[in-house]
């Protein structure tokens, strides 16, 4: 096994796209950041609220700031070297090339299933040669055992595939970081496998 | 004698989301398939022999003996 400087080594020529920065996109900057991942760019359009707090990795004070200044913020405070390229915009198929076709790897951490879909269908059309991590599936609490990783080629999908959110069903913060921290680590994964 | 043979030309064994699986039949379309194994999410994600299948084309792709299917399912969370 290679010593968290080597790997680090590495890590920091990377760079990872994460299109949505809510729970699931929040969470795994978070966790790259942390490991060393040296470029990130971050796509979101929506604000801090109060209601994200649950699971999302921003702070009660940066609530009606722009998700993408808070989260430069909170990752700043981590690790102040690192490159972050904010984009305060709506992921649609006409932006995809121009804001991810230089990522080693792109995480899907949008909300609803319809933007996740428009996602892998861009990316593995457009981008085929770009690893997409996905997450499908982390409403509500226990049956953590059903959460998977689901791999066509190189699509990537973390979750239970069944557990949708609803007033009855809300995203809470341990499957939410379980699936977002499984998606860092997929990304680790792909970055370092050819290194060691 | 003839209906046992039949029937061994009429069955397909296909890879569906990595298990064996088969069917009485010699093709199946990509819906029928979603309907006899009752994937009833609206959103998915299908890849035939790693190639993306359009919802549009569900109807039209034929899966056939030795094909590898994967249907993915979609749901909103993040």
């Amino acid at each position: 096994m290679p010593t968290f400087n080597q790997i680090k080594a590495i890590l920091s020529q990377k760079t990872v796209g994460i299109a949505g920065a809510g729970g699931l996109g929040s969470n795994c900057a978070v966790s790259l950041i942390r490991s060393g991942v040296g470029k990130l760019i971050v796509a979101d359009y929506d604000r801090v609220s109060p209601e994200n707090l649950n699971r999302q990795f921003y702070f009660r004070k940066q609530s009606g700031m722009k998700k993408v200044d808070a989260l430069r913020e909170n990752l700043h405070k981590i690790c102040p070297g690192c490159l972050l390229q904010m984009h305060d915009t709506w992921v649609t198929k006409e932006n995809i090339d121009l804001l991810f076709s230089v990522c080693d790897v792109v995480v899907e951490a949008f909300d609803e299933a319809e933007q996740k879909s428009m996602l892998i269908e861009y990316m593995l059309t457009n981008l085929p040669d770009i690893p997409l991590v996905a997450a499908s599936g982390m409403a509500g609490f226990g049956r953590t055992e059903l959460i998977k990783i689901v791999q066509s080629v190189n699509l990537y999908v973390c979750g239970d595939e069944e557990s949708e959110i609803s007033e009855e069903n809300p995203p809470l913060a341990p499957r939410v970081s379980i699936v977002a921290n499984m998606q860092a680590d997929i990304v680790l994964q792909l970055l370092l496998k050819d290194a060691f | 004698m003839l209906f046992n043979l039949l029937r061994r030309i009429m069955q397909m064994k296909i890879t569906l989301n990595n298990r064996p699986e088969n069917f009485d039949a010699d093709s199946l379309s990509v819906s029928r398939i979603m309907e006899i194994k009752s994937f009833h999410f609206k959103m998915l994600v299908v890849r035939l022999n790693d190639t993306l299948i359009k919802r549009d084309d569900y109807e039209t792709t034929e899966v056939r003996d030795g094909d590898d299917l994967k249907i993915i399912h979609l749901v909103s969370g993040g």
